[in-house]
């Protein structure tokens, strides 16, 4: 397969021209780099090639490393994985910095030929490394084109030189938003930050012009000629200094010391500053080929890129034509309602908003408007954008205004009886073919399937809150539900961007099957006297966004409570949580409902910022004089929540791990770095996982008892993407 | 085995450690031979007359870079054939030398010594020496790294010291150090220092702010706050390390702060035989001497741990030491020994301490060991303990017996 075809013009300039067949995206993979370094010996060879640019086929430049041949570098890399990974980078090093020298003599750094890159829109990851060991980096005035090196957002860090050649261009300081938050920018602002050189109408024109112009001088990159500084300084250089001890403290202090990536870029970072390019290259060679070992970055590759990029396309799409949602309908203009209608309208879709009265309907629409406001006065959408989507949404009391609506989103009130009667109303109007959906976060929605007269045609689609913000929507497959529901609720998932899990009914589904009993593990650990604070920075170390005691004050106490109730009632003499209640029913009788009330676990200023941990809780449960450790105290976090996920794999809730992995980090911000609970299991390995399990069971109850499932896992020595991931079926 | 004695100390006053300090003019060397010439001549010590000298000096760049100790030798009017040795224990590279030298002794190495140490704050700032500890990302966030200062208010928070009781601590520092200069009892061994023409340049410490009191304190901002919470969050890196906080007080400021100084201090140690030799009178015995590491985040808490162990291993209990100095680095380092030990408040810094008069890092063992032994001899003490909390995590600790 031909990706890059090199073509030498009568000008002495020799375009290659990257473009992969089959993809609308260029992405390298090792074989297309030998291809191009191929094509780079044949033009530095050639006395007719003056010099060279590399552009792209497609109206990008490239969108970076095939990320599913990152994902398998490590067990494609031989029995000595290390050694394996480690020449494979350096042999990636070699390549470009054959480029950056283009066969100039070392020591007098004459006799090269110019080597420009045209970059006709989004150049990211790879895609940038390349060009930035290039000359001189044109691009396109396109403000839609992403200029940036993201490799930190799915585990990893630029490693083909992209971290060593764009700190010693911009110094580390000014590198690390580029590097250490993944950020992208346009070419104009790529520009001015000076990771391109030029931004021109006709990259591939301008850079051409270039080759014909540049002299020897113009291509020696800074850090080969003799007096190179860095710029900010390096690392014992006195204005380097504190950039350095700055930059360990607040990847330290974000990440919780959560994230091994961007420790490991920071270390390539800092040891390469204090050395020689070469060298430098190098020692980011030895750290990316650490990160890549780390069973870390395969985790979150593959479940925040591969398979949410899978899911995102339909991986377990039953077979059904076209289901795009043309005209929505919502049922309750609350804040779920509100923002379901914000996100339908934007993606395009007609929307009837429907409440009990004008003025609450009006309401719900408001907060789109208000929403697009913001996003005006930040320059994120234009007014026309602004008035487009608004005008999409059609705010009234009238069911028949359903009318023609091909799915319909009912978020009213967790009650049963209203839930029936806005059901039969809207199906009154509704088409015969249009899919009724539930957003119910606790009901099971077979039950309220009883109400609908086509149950094969009712659906759950639990939206998260704020729902413009949350990117996981979880499907709920009704016992009735045929497959054009699911294929509906898919279509339109995928219509507004977000990514789907689809489960099967069962008591709180997945995503919340799995979050209550962290919520409630903390709760716990409160009334036994472990110190909050504790409880708190645990699940912070452990990589979760807030700690289960945050967590309950913004989803409300009362909520805690009232689903409490409800599984108390439903399960009778086997609840297992009086524990729990002990402490929420306390709160809750202290009038301590969380955020909402200024007032729960943590205690709110009158702004409603949380001040700190509520003091008070500590007269009622004194802390402890012996305090647990840390790592007991994350073990119970965990596995409160990974052994749910085994249990609903075990009853068939979950039917696929890639959901269960998926929608936990992007549901409830499950710890990236595992890959999501299945993950982090298969990192346990599933006898430490089953041995851990009988530790927690013998302390603290049969919840923690081990799942047969994970049981017989240990004694086989399987694992869950052993056994359970896509590739193990396939095979 | 051989006992180690003091047969001599004597230390510079200290200047303030800034650009308009009384000793900003003077050279670290200087400084150093001012301290090694005056133990030269109060002891005539002529030729070889000592093994070595060790000598301490955290920030070793620059003027103080290249073996200062060595330099100072050939500066002073030592000979020769006395080499020298720079150390660097951090705040406790005064002490270790004495330590280190005493130990020299009683292991028969050489029969005398001269050891202590030297820090121009001024001239070569603190942390002008890099460190990886601080800067390697590989080093730094394993070891939870934080600034001494940070380490001082987790301290605070451990253990409870609230900025009314470290103020507290504060003004009586300053207010035993003004009694002791106007009571004289540093006169034994004050050498001022003196210009090329033997002009006095300073005699006196100067950092010390005798009117200090609860309300002038309550006026100073926290020190740490803004590096803690906001840039660039060290306090979150401190909650790694201490998940049971959930914040961290900043209780610390410029004034119950160990305040930074330039100086020098020597101490002359030998065995028995070597001072008949001279015709020197030992005037105390060094008992035992100790060092431990700790918790490099937290950092200072050193002085508890190597207290215990140096107790420990010389057979002694905390009643059995008379008077205490423990480095006022931060107020809550030596609240946190008393409270340790539950040690009465009237035996411990009993002339002030570095919160009054300053801490010139590589000087300050030596020369509160002998603010201790003047102390010790004023007040007709037999035993006194010094100890310093540690950069990094450690703690150094001295016994002295009167002879």
């Amino acid at each position: 397969m031909t990706e890059f075809t090199m073509d030498k013009g009568a000008d002495g300039v020799a375009v290659i021209t990257w473009d992969v067949p089959g993809r609308s995206m260029n992405v390298l993979s090792f074989e297309a780099l030998e291809e191009l370094d191929r094509l780079i010996d044949d033009a530095l060879a050639d006395d007719a090639v003056k010099g060279v640019v590399i552009t792209s086929g497609k109206k990008d430049f490239a969108g970076g490393m095939d990320l599913k041949v990152l994902a398998r570098m490590r067990d494609a890399a031989g029995d000595d994985p290390a050694q394996g990974l480690f020449d494979g980078i350096m042999r990636m090093h070699q390549a470009l910095r054959k480029i950056e020298r283009a066969g100039m003599d070392p020591k007098t750094l004459k006799g090269g030929k110019p080597i420009a890159a045209a970059l006709p829109g989004t150049a990211v990851g790879i895609g940038l490394e390349i060009p930035l060991a290039t000359h001189r980096i044109f691009a396109a005035d396109n403000p839609k084109a992403k200029i940036g090196l993201p490799e930190i957002k799915v585990g990893i860090f630029p490693g083909a030189g992209g971290t060593t050649r764009l700190v010693r261009k911009l110094g580390a300081m000014a590198a690390s938003p580029y590097l250490l938050e993944g950020k992208t920018v346009d070419p104009a602002k790529a520009k001015s930050a000076g990771i391109i050189d030029a931004v021109a109408d006709n990259p591939l024109a301008a850079a051409k012009e270039w080759v014909l112009g540049a002299g020897d001088a113009d291509i020696v990159k800074p850090w080969d000629a003799k007096g190179y500084k860095m710029p900010g300084g390096t690392p014992y250089h006195p204005s380097g200094f504190m950039t350095f001890v700055g930059a360990s403290t607040m990847v330290n202090a974000q990440t919780h010391g959560a994230f091994p990536a961007a420790k490991a870029l920071l270390s390539a970072v800092y040891e390469g500053a204090l050395v020689p390019f070469d060298t430098a290259l190098r020692i980011e060679a030895r750290w990316f080929t650490h990160i890549l070992m780390n069973p870390s970055s395969a985790a979150m590759i593959r479940s925040l890129f591969v398979n949410k990029e899978a899911l995102e396309k339909g991986a377990n799409r039953p077979e059904a034509p076209d289901q795009r949602v043309r005209k929505l309908g919502v049922l309750g203009a609350g804040m779920m309602g509100a923002g379901i209608a914000l996100v339908s309208a934007q993606a395009g879709i007609e929307v009837v908003l429907i409440d009990r009265d004008q003025s609450a309907a009006d309401k719900g629409k408001a907060y789109t408007e208000s929403y697009l406001e913001k996003g005006q006065k930040r320059g994120k959408t234009t007014p026309e954008t602004a008035a487009e989507t608004l005008a999409r949404i059609t705010p009234t009391t009238d069911y028949a205004a359903l009318q023609g609506c091909d799915l319909v989103i009912e978020a009213v009130f967790e009650d049963p009886k209203i839930k029936a009667e806005v059901t039969r109303a809207a199906e009154a109007h509704l088409p015969e073919d249009a899919i009724f959906a539930t957003n119910t976060s606790t009901l099971p929605i077979s039950d309220l399937a009883k109400a609908s007269a086509r149950p094969e045609q009712f659906i759950g689609i639990h939206f998260f809150s704020p729902v413009e913000k949350m990117l996981l929507v979880e499907i709920i497959k009704g016992r009735e539900t045929g497959d054009r529901a699911v294929a509906k609720a898919l279509d339109y998932v995928r219509q507004i961007r977000k990514t789907p899990i689809a489960v099967n009914d069962a008591r709180f589904f997945y995503a919340n099957r799995c979050i209550i009993p962290y919520i409630n593990e903390g709760i716990r650990m409160v009334g036994e006297g472990v110190t909050p604070a504790l409880i708190e920075n645990a699940a912070r170390q452990l990589g979760f966004p807030v700690g289960p005691l945050q967590l309950v004050d913004e989803t409300s106490i009362d909520l805690g409570v009232k689903i409490a109730k409800a599984t108390r009632a439903a399960m009778g003499e086997s609840y297992p949580d009086d524990a729990v209640d002990e402490v929420l029913f306390w709160m809750a009788d202290e009038g301590r409902l969380g955020r909402k009330a200024n007032a729960g676990f943590y205690a709110y200023d009158e702004s409603g910022k949380r001040t700190g941990l509520w003091e008070g809780l500590a007269a009622q449960y004194p802390p402890a004089e012996a305090q647990p450790e840390l790592t007991e105290v994350q073990h119970r976090l965990m596995f409160a929540q990974v052994l749910e996920a085994v249990r609903a794999l075990e009853e068939g809730v979950l039917e696929d791990i890639r959901e269960g992995d998926v929608g936990a980090i992007l549901g409830w911000g499950f710890a990236p770095w595992s890959g999501g609970p299945f993950g982090w299991l298969d990192m346990l390995g599933a006898a430490r996982a089953a041995e851990l399990c009988d530790a927690l069971s013998a302390t603290h109850g049969p919840r923690f008892d081990c799942p047969a499932l994970l049981r017989e896992m240990a004694d086989k020595g399987e694992s869950f993407y052993g056994r359970f991931g896509v590739e193990a079926e396939a095979a | 085995m051989t006992d180690a004695y003091i047969f001599d100390a004597v230390r510079t006053p200290r200047g303030k450690g800034r650009s308009d300090g009384g000793l900003h003019e003077v050279t670290a060397v200087r400084l150093s031979t001012t301290a090694l010439d005056a133990l030269k001549d109060r002891n005539g010590l002529e030729g070889h007359a000592v093994e070595d000298v060790i000598w301490g000096n955290v920030t070793q760049v620059g003027e103080q870079g290249a073996c200062l100790a060595r330099t100072a030798v050939l500066a002073s009017g030592l000979d020769q054939s006395i080499p020298g040795v720079s150390i660097n224990r951090f705040c406790a590279s005064g002490l270790e030398a004495v330590n280190m030298a005493a130990n020299q002794v009683r292991g028969g190495a050489g029969g005398g010594y001269i050891a202590g140490g030297v820090e121009s704050m001024s001239r070569v700032p603190m942390g002008s020496d890099g460190g990886a500890i601080a800067a390697d990302p590989s080093v730094a966030m394993d070891m939870y790294f934080v600034p001494q200062g940070i380490g001082a208010d987790i301290i605070a928070t451990e253990y409870g010291f609230t900025r009314d009781e470290a103020d507290a601590l504060a003004v009586e520092s300053q207010r035993r150090a003004k009694a002791a200069w106007d009571d004289a009892r540093f006169a034994k061994s004050i050498v001022p220092v003196r210009d090329v023409n033997g002009l006095t340049i300073l005699d006196r410490d100067e950092h010390m702010r005798p009117e200090t009191d609860m309300q002038s304190l309550g006026a100073l901002k926290p020190s740490f706050k803004e590096q803690g919470e906001a840039m660039p969050g060290f306090d979150k890196v401190a909650m790694l390390k201490y998940p049971h906080l959930e914040r961290v007080e900043h209780i610390h400021h410029a004034g119950n702060s160990s305040g930074i100084v330039d100086g020098a201090a020597a101490v002359l140690i030998g065995s028995k035989e070597w001072g008949e030799a001279r015709g020197l009178t030992p005037r105390a015995r060094i008992r035992a001497t100790a060092k431990i590491g700790t918790d490099p985040t937290i950092m200072l808490t050193g002085p508890v741990p190597v207290t215990r162990k140096i107790l420990r291993e010389s057979g002694m209990e905390i009643g059995d030491i008379d008077l205490f100095e423990v480095n006022e680095a931060f107020a809550a380092v030596v609240m946190r020994f008393m409270q340790a030990f539950d040690v009465d408040p009237g035996r411990v810094n009993v002339n002030g301490g570095a919160i009054a008069m300053g801490h010139p890092l590589g000087a300050t063992g030596a020369m509160i060991l002998g603010t201790l032994l003047d102390e010790m001899e004023r007040t007709d003490r037999e035993t006194g303990l010094a100890t310093l909390c540690i950069g990094s995590g450690m703690g150094a600790a001295t016994i002295l017996e009167r002879v």
